[in-house]
């Protein structure tokens, strides 16, 4: 036993130098994906069957395939359109073979999917007066959007964003198994240098949980936040 | 190479991967639904323990629940996956010497990974599903002289199915995408690692995800017309 926590304590500066990318890979594929998420539940609320048809269809492949799977088809399939292409000279190419570009590119399209859908719900839950109350005082289309509907809407869904925040943080897993080191590729990096079996592993299921728990408690502050004016005054 | 000839390495001849693909297909099938039956079992035990009078059977589901949760579904495969497999080991190992290299099946510790991660979320889909049964229905149950186990069978079960089908639902289609993980194992020959293998044999990386995908896609489909309809015939009674 007493060995087992000495080598706990070993690898544990390793696995935490892992978390900020784990952290950034979270916070960077919630950012995109939930700004993408706005146009896609806009569109799929559009009365314009153009826009309506390519953002439902976009919704349903998001949800309706692994998440893996879309992971290694961005990695590997853009892995195999771009080199040879006017990519491979221009500046950007060293950040392009890198796995942690693709792996945000690809938890952001899949957020956007996922969040596009729980926007879409929210947008039609806002209350119909609200709107009319804001036509009412001249406010245009687009002022009407920004200033009554999303803000609104993002009210309503923002307990259901923060569980899909914590899905993300989790998903971000399935980066290590496009070569990025955050703390799952770390922990089986250090399995594979160690020959342990459990001691990276079940570390690493600690440093989720507590990342966990952490990222509850933020976004419970933001929701408060966000509805102080809900709540008796102190 | 042109369209017509990555077409070709898709063709059910000896050949193609066209037959490989229908393989995986099936064991995606087949893992998924193992791991379903496995989860429901788990989340009816977890659902009861939850509900139960019970402190120490309430305090393991939640210890349950909360962990599996917490915890990337990835490391949980993996964790189960090996763990399982020692305990297994080390079981048989005591029983005779004769068990020294047994192999455990990877498709079962697949399937019992997979179960478990999906029981903890079938737990809570069950509580809340047994919960929105009205109280007087159980009293009306137990004022006609019904057993407990009756009540369950006739009351409890059909009712909470109704509620519980929509979570349910989500949870199955959960399944069929969290199978694609086992693929990471190495040793199943589901559809995302035909995928992998035929994509990486080769070379055409985006062709071979996509048609994987797309498989994935098609099972996603007629799921959601089952669901759609299961969910019409238990709601039957309520239009």
């Amino acid at each position: 036993m007493d060995e087992s926590l000495s080598f706990f304590l070993s690898i544990a500066p390793t696995l935490l130098a892992a978390v900020p990318v784990t952290l950034t890979l979270t916070f960077f594929s919630a950012l995109i994906g939930n700004s993408l998420a706005v146009p896609v539940a806009v569109a799929s609320l559009s009365p314009n069957p153009l826009l309506r048809y390519p953002s439902a269809f976009y919704i349903f492949v998001m949800r309706g395939t692994p998440l893996l799977a879309q992971t290694y088809l961005i990695y590997y399939g853009l892995g195999e359109l771009l080199p040879g292409t006017w990519v491979q000279k221009s500046f950007l190419w060293p950040y392009l073979r890198d796995g942690f570009w693709y792996a945000i590119f690809a938890f952001s399209l899949n957020t956007a999917g996922y969040t596009g859908e729980i926007l879409r719900g929210a947008i039609m839950a806002v209350p119909k007066g609200e709107i009319e109350a804001a036509r009412a005082y001249g406010f245009s289309k687009g002022l009407i959007f920004w200033r009554v509907t999303l803000p609104r809407a993002i009210q309503i869904c923002l307990p259901t964003m923060t569980g899909e925040t914590i899905l993300l943080l989790k998903a971000t897993s399935l980066a290590s198994l496009i070569t990025v080191w955050e703390v799952m590729g770390t922990a089986r990096q250090i399995q594979k240098v160690t020959f342990r079996v459990y001691e990276p592993l079940i570390a690493a299921g600690l440093l989720y949980i507590i990342m966990v728990f952490v990222l509850t408690r933020l976004m419970i502050i933001v929701e408060r936040r966000i509805n102080r004016h809900r709540l008796a005054p102190v | 190479m042109d369209q017509a000839s990555l077409f070709s390495l898709l063709s059910f001849g000896p050949d193609g991967w066209g037959m490989r693909f229908v393989e995986g297909l099936v064991v995606t099938v087949e893992v998924s639904v193992s791991a379903y039956a496995v989860s429901l079992i788990l989340g009816l035990i977890g659902a009861s323990a939850k509900l139960s009078s019970s402190k120490i059977a309430r305090g393991i589901a939640d210890v349950y629940t909360t962990l599996v949760r917490a915890l990337p579904e990835l490391l949980l495969l993996l964790l189960i996956y090996f763990s399982g497999a020692d305990a297994i080991k080390f079981v048989l190992s005591l029983i005779s010497e004769d068990f020294e290299d047994f192999e455990v099946d990877p498709f079962a510790a697949a399937v019992a990974a997979l179960g478990f991660i999906g029981g903890a979320y079938m737990t809570e889909v069950m509580r809340g599903a047994i919960l929105s049964i009205p109280n007087g229905q159980i009293e009306a149950a137990k004022a006609s002289g019904m057993s407990r186990f009756l009540t369950l069978r006739r009351v409890i079960l059909p009712q909470m199915l109704r509620y519980a089908l929509p979570g349910m639902g989500n949870l199955w289609l959960s399944a069929t995408k969290d199978s694609s993980l086992i693929s990471v194992l190495g040793n199943t020959q589901d559809l995302l690692f035909m995928g992998y293998r035929a994509s990486a044999v080769t070379k055409h990386y985006g062709f071979f995800y996509s048609v994987a995908a797309i498989l994935f896609l098609a099972i996603t489909v007629i799921s959601m017309i089952v669901i759609r309809l299961l969910e019409a015939r238990l709601n039957r009674g309520y239009k």
